[in-house]
């Protein structure tokens, strides 16, 4: 059973990839699921952390410089469930789900882990409201594969990021050190 | 210079442990071991003192090395205060699934309360 405390009430439905929208600046943007993360779908990823602002790193990732990129995405890229959104050919934003799993090989059901979430988007398209969509079709997507716990650290003092992850339905855990633990159950 | 070094049960104190070894072997500092109460870990308390005694023998340095008992946060910074340490020592820092970097709330409250430089092995 879980190892982290999660609200009592699922939050949910949420939509689901692929989808479409316009953000608040008038782009359009592509929420997408990415089946194989590899290839041309990790090549591109790579590339928007390659573009990413080093300020907004968050507990040691994205790593910086291309090569540690890819070796921290190729270390996740098996198992883990990606949504990218992006605006023309470009990804733009990278939201992921990482199973807590000793052996993820040996994972029946997916609704018996715990899945760790992670979500960046680059600085030119903050605040436009495309964070918000990413995680609501990443957490669309994992109640489509049966995923039911979804938990995260974040830094305490990123209040922006906690009340949007609280927006969605995320609670606060009661484990509070330099990062917040955050859980949300899903439907 | 005067180190107080402190353990939990982790696999991050083991690190610490050698790391803080190699350096005082390096530049000759005094070392003092303080071994803590701490529940729930890989070690207990008696195994991570075995520990220490072993690997400090084998590496034959002289130094003394203490139980503390109680809330191991508080119990090591009270002891560095009692004490004329320059440096307290600590391992933390345990890796989540994503890659990202977790301190625990033992290196929180030293790094916040302690009289000293708090130095953090990872």
């Amino acid at each position: 059973m879980p190892e982290r405390v999660y609200p009592d009430t699922p939050s949910g439905p949420f939509p689901a990839p692929p989808s479409t929208a316009e953000d608040q600046s008038g782009r359009t943007i592509e929420f997408r699921a990415v089946d194989e993360f590899e290839d041309e779908a990790l090549d591109d990823t790579v590339e928007m952390y390659v573009d990413f602002d080093p300020s907004d790193r968050a507990q040691g990732i994205p790593p910086t410089g291309e090569t540690r990129i890819r070796n921290w995405l190729e270390t996740i890229a098996e198992h883990s469930v990606n949504v990218v959104a992006r605006h023309g050919d470009d990804v733009i934003g990278h939201a992921v789900l990482v199973p807590d799993a000793d052996d993820p090989d040996s994972i029946e059901d997916v609704g018996d882990v715990e899945w760790e979430l992670a979500i960046f988007v680059l600085q030119a398209y903050q605040q436009s409201g495309i964070g918000t969509k990413l995680l609501k079709h990443l957490l669309g997507h994992a109640i489509e594969l049966g995923i039911t716990h979804v938990w995260l650290t974040v830094e305490r003092w990123n209040t922006p990021a906690i009340a949007l992850y609280e927006r969605v339905g995320f609670e606060p855990t009661g484990t509070e050190n330099f990062e917040q633990e955050m859980g949300i159950l899903l439907a | 210079m005067n180190v107080l070094l402190g353990l939990a049960g982790s696999d991050e104190s083991i690190t610490a442990l050698r790391r803080t070894i190699e350096r005082t072997d390096a530049v000759g500092d005094d070392l003092t071991v303080a071994v803590l109460e701490k529940a729930d870990t890989e070690r207990s308390q008696d195994e991570m003192y075995r520990q220490a005694e072993k690997l400090l023998s084998e590496a034959d340095l002289d130094a003394e090395i203490e139980r503390l008992e109680g809330d191991p946060g508080a119990s090591l910074v009270n002891y560095a205060e009692q004490g004329e340490f320059d440096q307290l020592v600590i391992g933390g820092g345990t890796i989540s699934p994503m890659g990202k970097i977790q301190l625990g709330s033992i290196a929180e409250f030293v790094l916040l309360n302690a009289p000293t430089t708090v130095k953090l092995v990872r």
